[in-house]
């Protein structure tokens, strides 16, 4: 019985000192700032340039930043942030990250056997990883890991692949991969050219079946959306003007493809 | 003899030196030369030929890019068959020149021999060192004439010549104070006057007596500079440049400092012997001792290759593999900072101290395990950091931390590595670390 008196007394005046305290000491929060704050992805990915997304949202709030720097919104959400500011926005392209390698375990051939440590940045340090492509994706998942929203997808065949629907084009991926084989491209955009190997196409097939040749077979099919890139064998998808779908189809090697 | 040197932790592995007892020979004239244009630290050097051009042995093919750079030779005569890219050890892409041999081997003209250099002026023979495109040849390839000229506000009261060759395996240092004593001398000398330095200390491992005796026999008659020869106790890595100089001198190198800032300069013999040919015979450095060792082949030795020299050819020379022995490493450099490669078609280039094969039977795959916290890296390391601590930060990438416990002064020496009973990839861990460091510290001074 007493037991019950003593917590109840003290539940009492505990709930008593809670309510003094947030009277005098409490911190007013902008209610703006949570409503902007609601409509930012919430991944913390950091590259707006602020500390995470209540950083952003309360410079947004306090009028320092303006709305559009966060590169993983949502465009509806981005409108409606704008909408809630009184701010104009332009409505940016909206972009996806791209894998531009083709070079997975059936199409690429390995010189060696790894046996470090399980990251691309670190593999770098051994032989560059020791793919007869120096240019090739390593597949051991430095931008898997960097990725907030899990778009990224390491094959069972050792090569990174973006899932479009997840990616929300924050770019951290970008800059995580020690090959730079990432980049940020127009959603818009279906088919893409899987490969950055620069060097001339004969000797990028000994090692990979899936490199571009730079035959010229989809420049020519499609002048207006493709291009060969100057000085190498490597066709590049104008993205001012993105090919369509059906274009992957006369690509010799498939790595013209989706 | 006086008191054996030593200086902090390090580890003594099997030596394994089984080619000490070969002399050197000339390796033969290939019909293909791959010249990589960047065999130093710093900027690549810029290519003086087209593809076409016809060159002499010794010709100067490419041109120093910038301070930190190095002059590029050619290692016969014949024709530029391509401007190409080549592999490097590290797995890069190096800019490379391909001669195709004539066969003739025609010297071009060579550099004017200064035969009166005790009486030079130290700055002409700065400039041959430079002309000659000479850099350190014990694996750094550090740019020889930016270590000779001093840097405004310090002084060198101090030579040191590294003899040590505490790696495992080589033998091309050991082979060529051997056989050149006298030359070896004349370069220690003509350093030391460019350097304007009176006390001269050759350090080496003493099992190497039969180097220690003949260079001391030789260097009694010289007076001014006084050269000591000094044995030092085996323990590998007495051949890094901050180890050497606290064995020999007890003066501790400070953290991200300079040898010139405790009044050193230290060269390879190598590039000793170097300096001495292009100075008193007007050699450009277009050729290098390498051992090629290893148990698979039929025959190791000490060759003299020139550069751009493939692997494969070395690997011929040596009488190819042994019936049924198979390579499960191929190591440019020795064992424990050599640099694992993948491919037999990289070039000797002017740091090519070694080429080292391994069978299956010698080669262990570990997997990495937990830190133990036993603290054996601690004990060996020879910069006095603490490599465990160090990886298990670098593991969860928190490079600050790192940073604060001094991983920029990891030498990459591998005792930690070798020593770790957990079979952890520190030194890997330790690359990945510098480069992230090295990375924001030039971030931040390019945004000053």
């Amino acid at each position: 019985m007493s037991t019950l008196v003593i917590i109840v007394v003290v539940g009492v005046f505990t709930g008593i000192a809670i309510a003094i305290v947030s009277k005098f000491f409490g911190v007013e929060s902008n209610p703006l700032e949570d409503q902007v704050k609601e409509l930012l992805p919430g991944a913390n990915c950091g590259g707006c340039g602020y500390a995470g997304c209540s950083g952003y949202a309360k410079a947004l709030a306090e009028g320092k930043a303006a709305p559009g720097a966060c590169a993983a919104q949502k465009p509806e959400d981005l409108k409606k942030t704008a909408a809630l500011l009184g701010a104009s926005v332009e409505q940016k392209v909206p972009k996806v990250a791209v894998v531009f390698c083709s070079g997975d375990d059936t199409n690429a051939t390995r010189q060696a056997q790894y046996n470090g440590i399980n990251n691309c940045r670190d593999a770098m340090f051994v032989a560059a990883g020791a793919k007869t492509c120096t240019y090739g994706c390593l597949g051991l998942g430095a931008c898997a890991r960097v990725c907030p929203f899990g778009a990224i997808e390491i094959t069972d065949k050792h090569l990174a692949v973006v899932h479009k629907e997840l990616c929300r084009g924050c770019g951290k991926c970008v800059q995580a991969c020690p090959k730079k084989l990432i980049r940020l491209v127009p959603r818009s955009a279906e088919i893409h050219v899987h490969c950055s190997n620069p060097m001339k196409g004969a000797v990028k097939l000994r090692g990979c079946k899936a490199a571009c040749i730079g035959c010229g077979k989809c420049v020519r099919t499609a002048p207006d959306n493709m291009r060969i890139n100057n000085g190498t064998a490597l066709a590049e998808v104008n993205y001012g003007n993105p090919p369509a779908e059906e274009l992957a189809q006369v690509c010799p090697t498939h790595a013209l493809r989706k | 003899m006086i008191k054996i040197f030593h200086f902090y932790g390090g580890v003594h592995p099997q030596e394994a030196k089984i080619s000490r007892g070969v002399s050197i020979v000339d390796a033969p004239l290939y019909p293909l030369y791959t010249v990589p244009l960047a065999m130093h630290i710093g900027a690549p050097a810029r290519s003086l030929v087209k593809v076409g051009d016809t060159v002499l042995r010794g010709q100067q093919i490419g041109e120093p890019a910038s301070f930190v750079s190095s002059a590029i030779h050619s290692p016969t005569s014949g024709k530029v068959k391509a401007l190409d890219v080549c592999l490097s050890p590290q797995g890069t892409q190096l800019p490379c020149v391909v001669i195709e041999s004539d066969g003739e081997d025609t010297p071009a003209e060579p550099l004017p021999p200064i035969p009166d250099w005790r009486d030079a002026d130290p700055d002409i023979l700065r400039k041959r060192v430079a002309e000659a495109g000479i850099v350190g040849m014990g694996g750094a390839s550090f740019p020889t004439p930016v270590k000779l000229s001093i840097p405004p506000g310090k002084s060198i009261d101090t030579l040191i010549i590294n003899g040590v060759e505490c790696e495992p395996c080589l033998t091309a240092d050991h082979r060529l104070m051997l056989e050149s004593p006298k030359m070896i001398l004349e370069g220690v000398e003509l350093v030391a006057r460019i350097l304007g330095v009176k006390n001269v200390f050759i350090g080496i491992e003493n099992n190497k007596p039969d180097a220690i005796q003949v260079l001391d026999k030789e260097a009694a008659a010289y007076t001014d500079p006084v050269i000591h020869v000094l044995p030092l106790h085996v323990r590998y890595p007495q051949g890094a440049e901050k180890q050497l100089i606290y064995a020999i001198t007890k003066r501790q190198v400070p953290s991200g400092g300079l040898p010139a800032d405790v009044h050193c300069v230290v060269q390879n013999i190598g590039s000793i012997y170097a300096i001495a040919e292009a100075v008193i015979h007007g050699k450009p450095l277009y050729e290098r001792v390498t051992t090629v060792t290893g148990t698979p082949l039929v025959s190791t030795g000490n060759w003299r290759f020139r550069v751009g020299t493939s692997y494969a050819e070395a690997i011929k020379l040596a009488g190819g593999l042994k019936e049924g022995a198979s390579i499960a490493k191929l190591i440019s450099g020795g064992p424990m900072m050599g640099m694992t490669v993948y491919s037999q078609s990289i070039p000797v280039m002017k740091n090519t101290s070694g080429i080292l094969l391994m069978a299956p039977e010698e080669v262990h795959q570990y997997t990495s395990k937990a830190c133990l916290r036993c603290g054996r890296c601690n004990d060996v390391c020879p910069m006095q950091l603490m490599p465990g601590i160090l990886s298990v930060q670098i593991e969860n990438e928190r490079f600050d931390d790192a940073q604060n416990w001094h991983v920029m002064d990891c030498i990459e020496c591998g005792c930690c590595a070798y020593t770790c009973p957990a079979g952890r990839p520190l030194v890997q861990h330790m690359r990945r670390a510098k480069s992230e460091v090295g990375a924001k510290l030039r971030a931040a001074k390019a945004a000053k």
